[in-house]
C-alpha cells in the first residue's frame, strides 16, 4: 500500500520544484502563471492523501473547490495576459515597472 | 505491493516532467509537459481512491485550462530567445529555496508523527464504495452554499475574462445619432409619378 509519508513527500518536491520554477522564470510570466498551477497541484495532493488517510471526505471536497478557484485565476491571469501584451508587446516582468513611478 | 510500485513510477514521471515544465525553454514545451503531469497526478489519485477527482482533473485541467493554456502561449509572439539568456543568475537561489522548503517540509512529515494519523495504512473501504457517490452527497448537502459561492466565482471569472479581453473592431454596426438625426426625406424617399393603372 501507499503509505501517507510516500504521498507527502511528493507533494512537497512537487511545491518545491515549482517554488524553484518561480524564481529560475522570472522573464516570462506564462511559466510564471504554470508554476502557480504546479503548487496548486501539490496542494491538492496534500488534501487528497489526508482525506484517503483520515477516512474524511471534506478533503476531496477542498479539492473540488481549489480546481475551481484555480481555473478562474488561470482565465483571468491569461485574459490579463494577452491584455498586457496587446498593450506592452512583451511579457517580460521586469517591463512591467509602471506602477513603480 | 503493485500499487506501490505504480506510484513511485508515476511519481518519477511526475517530478521529471515538473522539472522540464520550469526548465524547458519554450513555453509549448512547458505547457504540454504540465499536461503529462496533470496526467500522472490523476494516476496517482485513482491510487489514493479519489477517482472523480482523477477523472476531474483530467478533464478540467488537460481539458479546458491546459488548452486555454497552449491558446495563449502560441497567440502570443514570444521572443523565445530573449528568455534563454537572463537565467544564469538565479538558478542557486532558486536550488536554495527549493531544497530549503523540501527540508522543511520532509523534516515535519519524518520527524513529527501528523498528530496521530496513521502514516502505513489507510482506513479499508466498504465493498460497495462509491467515491463520485460519496462526493455528491457530501457537496450538496453540507457544502451545498460553497458549491453555489464556487459557480458564482466562475460566472464572475467568465464575465471577467470576457470583458478583459473585449474590444472593438472594425466590421462593427454601431449606431452614429448625429447622422441619425440629420438624415432628411428627400435623402431616403423618392416619390415616382406614374399613372394610375386602369382596373380590368
Amino acid at each position: 500500500m501507499i503509505t501517507l509519508t510516500q504521498v507527502l513527500a511528493l507533494s512537497g518536491i512537487l511545491f518545491a520544484i515549482a517554488v524553484a520554477g518561480v524564481f529560475l522564470n522570472r522573464r516570462n510570466i506564462i511559466v510564471l502563471l504554470m508554476c502557480i498551477e504546479l503548487m496548486l497541484l501539490a496542494v491538492n495532493f496534500n488534501f487528497v492523501a489526508f482525506s484517503r488517510f483520515l477516512g474524511d471526505i471534506s478533503g476531496q471536497i477542498f479539492v473540488f473547490f481549489i480546481l475551481t478557484v484555480a481555473a478562474a485565476e488561470a482565465a483571468i491571469g491569461l485574459a490579463i495576459l494577452v491584455v498586457l501584451f496587446r498593450e506592452r508587446s512583451s511579457i517580460d516582468v521586469e517591463d512591467l515597472d509602471t506602477l513603480q513611478g | 505491493m503493485f500499487p506501490t510500485v505504480l506510484f513511485f513510477i508515476f511519481a518519477t514521471v511526475l517530478v521529471c516532467a515538473a522539472l522540464g515544465v520550469i526548465l524547458a525553454r519554450n513555453p509549448v514545451h512547458s505547457a504540454l509537459l504540465l499536461v503529462l503531469c496533470f496526467f500522472n497526478s490523476a494516476v496517482i489519485w485513482l491510487l489514493l481512491d479519489a477517482e472523480f477527482l482523477g477523472i476531474v482533473l483530467v478533464l478540467v485541467y488537460v481539458g479546458a485550462v491546459m488548452v486555454l493554456f497552449l491558446f495563449v502561449v502560441m497567440m502570443l509572439d514570444i521572443n523565445i530567445e530573449e528568455f534563454r539568456n537572463n537565467l544564469a543568475g538565479y538558478w542557486p537561489l532558486a536550488v536554495a529555496v527549493a531544497g530549503f522548503v523540501v527540508f522543511a517540509i520532509i523534516n515535519v512529515i519524518v520527524v513529527r508523527h501528523l498528530g496521530g494519523v496513521s502514516l502505513k495504512t489507510a482506513p479499508a473501504l466498504p465493498a460497495n464504495y462509491s467515491n463520485t457517490r460519496v462526493l455528491g452527497t457530501a457537496l450538496f448537502t453540507r457544502y451545498a452554499y460553497p458549491a453555489q459561492l464556487a459557480a458564482c466565482i466562475l460566472l464572475v471569472a467568465s464575465i471577467a475574462a470576457i470583458v478583459l479581453t473585449l474590444r472593438a473592431r472594425g466590421g462593427g454596426k454601431p449606431q452614429d445619432i448625429a447622422k441619425q438625426v440629420a438624415v432628411r426625406a428627400k435623402d431616403r424617399v423618392r416619390l415616382v409619378k406614374m399613372a394610375s393603372e386602369k382596373r380590368i
